[in-house]
């Protein structure tokens, strides 16, 4: 393997990685009620940004970011209270413009509350390349892996081994089920709003030192998690993960090797075609339309 | 008469009136960009309010009618309504090509699939820069009727008002034919249409095609109208925007179309008293009207005005 194409992989897998945490954001909130939440970028920016607000305000790092995270998280639960409980029930299209009508109140909100310009994050243990194989790596981008792993396990522990966790499943798989074995779907779906806010958050604090972060970069972001979560099958979390790390090396092999102008288009490119093979994604679970 | 014969009726009366009580060039101008927009929003009912297809790419096939036109008529000095004709037939046939497989899936896999056209029109606009310029933008020539170029806001008035008459007049003939009906029963359940003998996959792919044909005049009517195009004309932005205005107006609705468009273009006039708030408070109003009036303005207050009557 030459260094070039380890650069390249590893460049993948560190956007990848941000791609899965927010695919894993709308597998989750999916699988619990049925909608794809579009104000998920916004909140991989709102982490971010919050935490250079709050840098900016004097707060040191390590009191900084679990601050932004929970902001985030509060956001995410409001946003589930106030805006995608009442329209319980409605029809696909408009959960859509109800989520994307939260995304633009946060951008709106994060682009006067902070600024409209671009920033960038300090990285975390000071930052630098490390020679992997003659490769130059970046230590945020093993910081992006690694935490994203932690995260990813975190989940998996809750949605398998937690009463929580396994209520939540429950609801996904039949919501009236679950009810009568006296599971609250509500808090379910505002608990799964929560986490993903969370990972969104995470997210967007990891990968801004890398990629930097405005308030209007929320929405490419979380285009991609969907991508990320469609190409995994929806509603389908370890799938949304091999989707986003999948999506984040394809990527950054077209702009090493293809062309970096297209590197964005890929990942529309590709749920194009896999959806043309394959209607359920890759791992979708297959579905059959009552008449 | 029918009802609809006394609709149209009214619309081209309004039309007329309003011409004369239209203030100034910058009232004039919202109202050719309103009933421009109209136009796509009624073809997008068809396609979602109607068929309940959803497509949240759209702008795409403005964006694809716009740089076409502009591109005809800057690089091979083709006449504008040749241009605008040629992308027409061009933007159908790329519909027709990509609606069959696209149209088979169903619900968020078709918003994403659409959604990806979109952002895929897009990201060529930005980066084809020796045609399209790319983030910088087009100028685009003046459309030219009758041998000379026109500027006037007045003419222009006449040309959209005459376009949204002919298409609202369409579309209401349109939902009313056997083809209309056919189109609801898709919406209602496909595979029961199917057995009831309708060919869902080719009224589906039809309907997808006609409202693109129609995005992309309106498209290259509003490159040759503004003087000035760029990629954001084909934006995920505004393709939510389209649907939006299908949504707010009224789900199949065709003057719920009008209504809606015209709700969502004089907004930000409105908004603007709240300056740097503007975008939030676009989001309030979004999320507001969808829990509030889920349905859209005018079957809601299409039923409390007939549940009064009562």
């Amino acid at each position: 393997m030459s260094a070039q194409f380890l650069q390249f992989l590893f460049a993948g897998l560190t956007v990848g990685a941000i791609y899965a945490l927010a695919g894993l954001g709308y597998a989750l909130v999916y699988s619990a009620s049925g909608v794809i939440n579009f104000a998920q970028g916004q909140f991989v920016m709102l982490g971010a940004m919050a935490t250079v607000g709050l840098l900016g305000a004097g707060l040191p790092y390590f009191a900084a970011v679990p601050v932004a995270i929970i902001i985030t998280i509060v956001v995410g639960m409001l946003a589930e209270k106030l805006a995608v409980r009442p329209a319980h029930g409605s029809s696909i299209v408009t959960l859509i413009v109800i989520t994307l009508g939260v995304g633009e109140l946060i951008k709106g909100s994060v682009q006067v509350v902070l600024d409209r310009s671009t920033h960038t994050l300090p990285s975390i243990g000071g930052g630098g390349t490390v020679d992997i194989a003659g490769a130059f790596i970046s230590t945020q981008g093993l910081w992006v892996i690694g935490v994203t792993f932690l995260c990813v396990l975190l989940v998996g522990y809750f949605l398998n081994s937690t009463l929580t966790g396994k209520a939540m499943r429950a609801v996904s798989c039949n919501r009236l089920a679950a009810q009568l074995v006296g599971i609250k779907p509500d808090r379910m779906l505002l608990m799964s709003f929560a986490i993903s806010a969370a990972l969104g958050a995470i997210g967007g604090i990891l990968i801004t030192p890398i990629s930097f972060i405005s308030y209007d970069s929320g929405t490419m972001i979380g285009l991609k998690g969907f991508v990320a979560a469609a190409l995994g099958g929806l509603g389908n979390a370890p799938g949304a993960i091999v989707g986003g790390l999948v999506l984040g090396l394809l990527e950054s092999f077209t702009a090493g090797y293809i062309s970096s102008a297209y590197k964005d288009a890929v990942a529309f490119i590709l749920i194009i075609l896999v959806f043309f093979v394959t209607p359920n994604g890759l791992f979708g679970a297959k579905s059959s339309e009552r008449v | 008469m029918s009802g609809d014969t006394y609709r149209v009726a009214g619309l081209i009366l309004a039309l007329i009136a309003a011409y004369f009580v239209i203030p100034d060039a910058f009232v004039m101008d919202l109202w050719i960009r309103i009933m421009l927009i109209s136009v796509v929003v009624i073809g997008l009912n068809l396609l979602f309010g109607y068929t309940g297809q959803i497509s949240l790419g759209h702008a795409g096939f403005i964006g694809i009618g716009s740089y076409g036109s502009a591109i005809m008529t800057a690089h091979l000095q083709i006449h504008p309504v040749l241009g605008l004709l040629a992308m027409a037939v061009a933007t159908g046939f790329f519909a027709y090509l990509i609606a069959r497989p696209i149209l088979s899936l169903k619900g968020h896999h078709l918003a994403m699939a659409t959604l990806g056209i979109g952002v895929i029109v897009t990201i060529v606009l930005n980066n084809e820069t020796a045609w399209t310029g790319g983030s910088d933008g087009l100028v685009v020539e003046p459309l030219r009727l009758f041998g000379g170029p026109i500027y006037d806001g007045g003419q222009w008035y006449v040309i959209a008002a005459g376009m949204l008459v002919v298409v609202v007049w369409g579309a209401l003939n349109l939902v009313r034919s056997p083809a209309g009906r056919a189109l609801r029963a898709i919406h209602g359940s496909e595979i029961a249409a199917q057995v009831a003998g309708i060919d869902v996959s080719a009224l589906k792919v039809r309907i997808f095609a006609l409202s693109a044909i129609l995005a992309s005049v309106v498209g290259s009517l509003e490159a040759h109208y503004l003087g000035f195009i760029s990629p954001g004309t084909a934006g995920f932005g505004r393709s939510i925007l389209l649907m939006t205005m299908v949504v707010v107006g009224g789900m199949g609705s065709v003057f719920g179309s009008i209504l809606g468009a015209a709700i969502l273009l004089l907004l930000p006039q409105v908004l603007a008293a709240v300056s740097v708030w503007e975008t939030a408070a676009f989001g309030i109003v979004l999320v507001a009207t969808m829990i509030f009036m889920p349905r859209g303005l005018v079957p809601t207050i299409g039923s409390l005005v007939r549940r009064r009557a009562r």
